[in-house]
């Protein structure tokens, strides 16, 4: 009993100090969305907003009053969806066969894709932005969903192959015999039992589509296409040497909403072990 | 409902190794057809040809008159109740058993109608919204025929299905498909390796060994006359006791001693030098236990009764002999064939329970001579058959 209470306090203490550590940045942007400009100037060092200095909700509404702003949620949003869309149904189709088909040069494939992961995104930025400006999709939306499909592909594939493989043959196999073509099977049976894993490569593709920053700078130049974290570095109000800190901290907080939605939405779907009782194990 | 003719089959991998080596088999409708033989044999592969999983490299299948090398599975209308059940664990019960309909398209009413008849007939009904992970293995096996049966298919094919139950279940589950077979009426191609299987469900059962189909009988053919050495080895249990023997004068010789064949016997087997006996435990009998003037003495001999074991009806008694090297490589060759393994040469023997044999003893056994096979070494064939 004791000792039931002494681990308890433990944990609740171990969980609050790992809750304060990830969550602080957080919760000051909060806060800080909140002062009034005039008081962040001035200094106003504490959590909660100092006596006059509070702003309400103005900084919000301010924010989505900015129609750059919204124009760059607009295209984030847009563009990682489409980016994790086509992401997701290439590495599906080719996750599934790599994990099933025998053919030539799958292993050159797969080592291809690791290769792309592993490569610097910084390094390409020059040559894709001659690229573009060549092929005219510079500071277009498929000028940014290339560069993020090609490089959430490796990481959605590999994720998605290993889900496959997990997947007895058998399952495909009675679909055939129960009269389903290999297209069916694949869509009936392997694609939901696969449900997991495509949820997986999806939120990783959007991840990272989202939070990019390096291609969403140099492969744009104006609102055009240009994604949130790109915008914001771009809020710099009237005064250049008196940077907005509480408007840009509500358009963080604005463009972190989608994605912890996103993660709470899709959490419930990342079920391991769904294929229990499939077959007998 | 369709026949299944198999015509000279062949299967053989990149490596040209041959799976299956000329296979003929026919089923004929309605048919329970069993595929037995060792692990690596070809059975499955075999049968995955005729559901289409596995191309056919040389040979015809005819399906109900119908020539299907070149069918896709999904166009033999044949159903397949797999090993580890296959399952679709996204999906309910009853969306399982419906699934082969609903690729088919047709209408709600009908589906509703035939899961809820196939569900009645495998007593699934308290089931049919649960999904497969909450249902236990017997469970999971109902389910599997349940879709199997849901649809008017030309056969049912069964891959092993009952290898991943436990004892009990596995001979319940067995008079069950034999009940569902006889009820349906439906051609059935069924693999195991397990072969009390094999004998207690089939009409006919074909033995393959290392993709050579090397007997085609009934239960009772096979296990009464098998044409040769990895038969009669591989059907039976305890299997069958194979012997050294040379055969003169209507006499054969054994290592323990020599006794009166019967003639027919004797005429096709003698002369041919060192042949293999075959003779099953069954066919030994305790003399103390044999009502007296019943023996016919000149058929018994003493034996040294190594090891025994009592069952209650029977008990099995072991006794250990010495055999040249060559019998001996030979009857290591047979065993590894059958998937066994034998690590000495000894005889085993059915005794009557209420023999009073002891262990590490002498008792006097009686050898029904009548019922033994010879098989030439060499070739492996039975020179007695039919005899």
């Amino acid at each position: 009993m004791n000792n039931d209470l002494k681990s308890r306090i433990g944990t609740a203490i171990g969980v609050a100090a790992i809750l304060a550590w990830c969550l602080l940045p957080v919760a000051w942007i909060i806060s800080l969305s909140f002062k009034s400009q005039e008081a962040v100037t001035n200094g106003s060092p504490g959590f909660f907003p100092s006596n006059g200095g509070g702003a309400g909700w103005s900084n919000y509404s301010d924010v989505l009053q900015d129609p750059q702003f919204r124009r760059a949620i607009f295209n984030s949003i847009g563009i990682s969806l489409i980016a994790t869309l086509l992401s997701v149904i290439l590495a599906t189709l080719a996750a599934y066969a790599i994990a099933r088909l025998e053919f030539v040069g799958k292993r050159f494939v797969l080592t291809t894709a690791l290769v792309i992961a592993m490569f610097p995104v910084v390094s390409l930025v020059g040559p894709l932005f001659d690229m573009w400006r060549t092929f005219g999709i510079y500071d277009t939306w498929p000028g940014l969903i290339i560069p993020y499909m090609s490089f959430t592909l490796p990481l959605a594939i590999w994720t998605l192959s290993a889900f496959f493989r997990e997947i007895p043959w058998e399952m495909e196999q009675a679909a055939q015999v129960d009269g389903a073509t290999s297209w069916q099977a694949f869509r009936k049976v392997i694609v939901p039992l696969a449900a997991p894993g495509v949820f997986t490569a999806a939120i990783l593709t959007f991840f990272f589509a989202w939070n990019d920053f390096v291609f969403g700078i140099s492969l744009t130049s104006t609102e055009n296409a240009r994604p949130i974290p790109a915008a914001l570095s771009f809020f710099v109000g009237a005064d250049p040497f008196n940077r907005p800190a509480s408007l840009l901290a509500a358009g963080a907080v604005v463009a972190t909403v989608p994605i912890v939605v996103l993660v709470l939405f899709f959490q419930r779907k990342i079920v391991a072990g769904l294929t229990a009782g499939a077959v007998k194990g | 409902m369709a026949a299944i003719e198999m015509k000279n089959i062949v299967k053989k991998y990149g490596d040209g190794f041959p799976a299956v080596n000329d296979v003929s088999i026919d089923v004929a409708d309605g048919e329970f057809m069993i595929l037995v033989g060792p692990s690596g044999c070809g059975k499955s592969t075999l049968l995955r040809m005729i559901v289409g999983l596995e191309d056919i490299t040389d040979g015809d299948m005819i399906i109900g008159g119908e020539r299907v090398n070149d069918l896709a599975p999904r166009d033999r209308n044949l159903s397949m109740v797999f090993q580890n059940y296959a399952l679709y664990p996204h999906l309910t019960v009853y969306e399982n058993i419906a699934f082969p309909l609903r690729l088919a398209k047709k209408s709600e009413k009908e589906i509703d109608e035939k899961v809820r008849e196939a569900s009645k007939t495998l007593d699934l009904d308290e089931h049919l919204e649960r999904k497969p992970a909450n249902l236990s293995g017997g469970q999971r096996q109902r389910v599997a025929m349940g879709r199997a049966i849901v649809r008017e298919a030309k056969a049912f094919l069964f891959d092993e299905p009952l290898s991943n139950l436990d004892a009990k279940l596995r001979g319940q589950m067995r008079t069950e498909i034999a009940r569902l077979q006889k009820k349906l009426g439906i051609t059935t191609v069924y693999v195991t390796h397990d072969q009390t299987e094999a004998m207690t469900l089939g009409d006919r059962v074909a033995v393959m060994k290392r993709g050579v189909l090397q007997q085609l009988a009934s239960p009772r053919e096979l296990y009464e006359q098998p044409v040769n050495l990895f038969v009669a080895g591989f059907i039976g249990s305890p299997p069958m006791n194979f012997l050294p023997a040379t055969v003169e004068d209507g006499k054969v010789t054994l290592p323990f001693g020599t006794f009166p064949l019967p003639a027919d016997k004797a005429k096709a087997a003698e002369g041919k030098g060192l042949l293999m006996a075959g003779i099953r435990p069954e066919h030994f009998e305790d003399v103390s236990v044999i009502e007296e003037g019943h023996v016919d003495t000149s058929r018994t001999f003493e034996a040294h009764i190594d090891v025994r074991e009592w069952l209650g009806d029977q008990q099995y008694a072991y006794v250990p002999y010495e055999a040249e090297a060559k019998v001996q490589a030979q009857l290591k060759e047979l065993a590894r064939e059958s998937d066994s393994d034998s690590l000495r040469t000894q005889l085993v023997v059915s005794l009557d329970a209420a023999s009073k044999v002891k262990e590490d003893d002498d008792a006097t056994l009686f050898i029904d001579t009548d019922k033994m096979h010879l098989f030439d070494p060499s070739t492996g064939d039975n020179l007695t058959v039919g005899l």
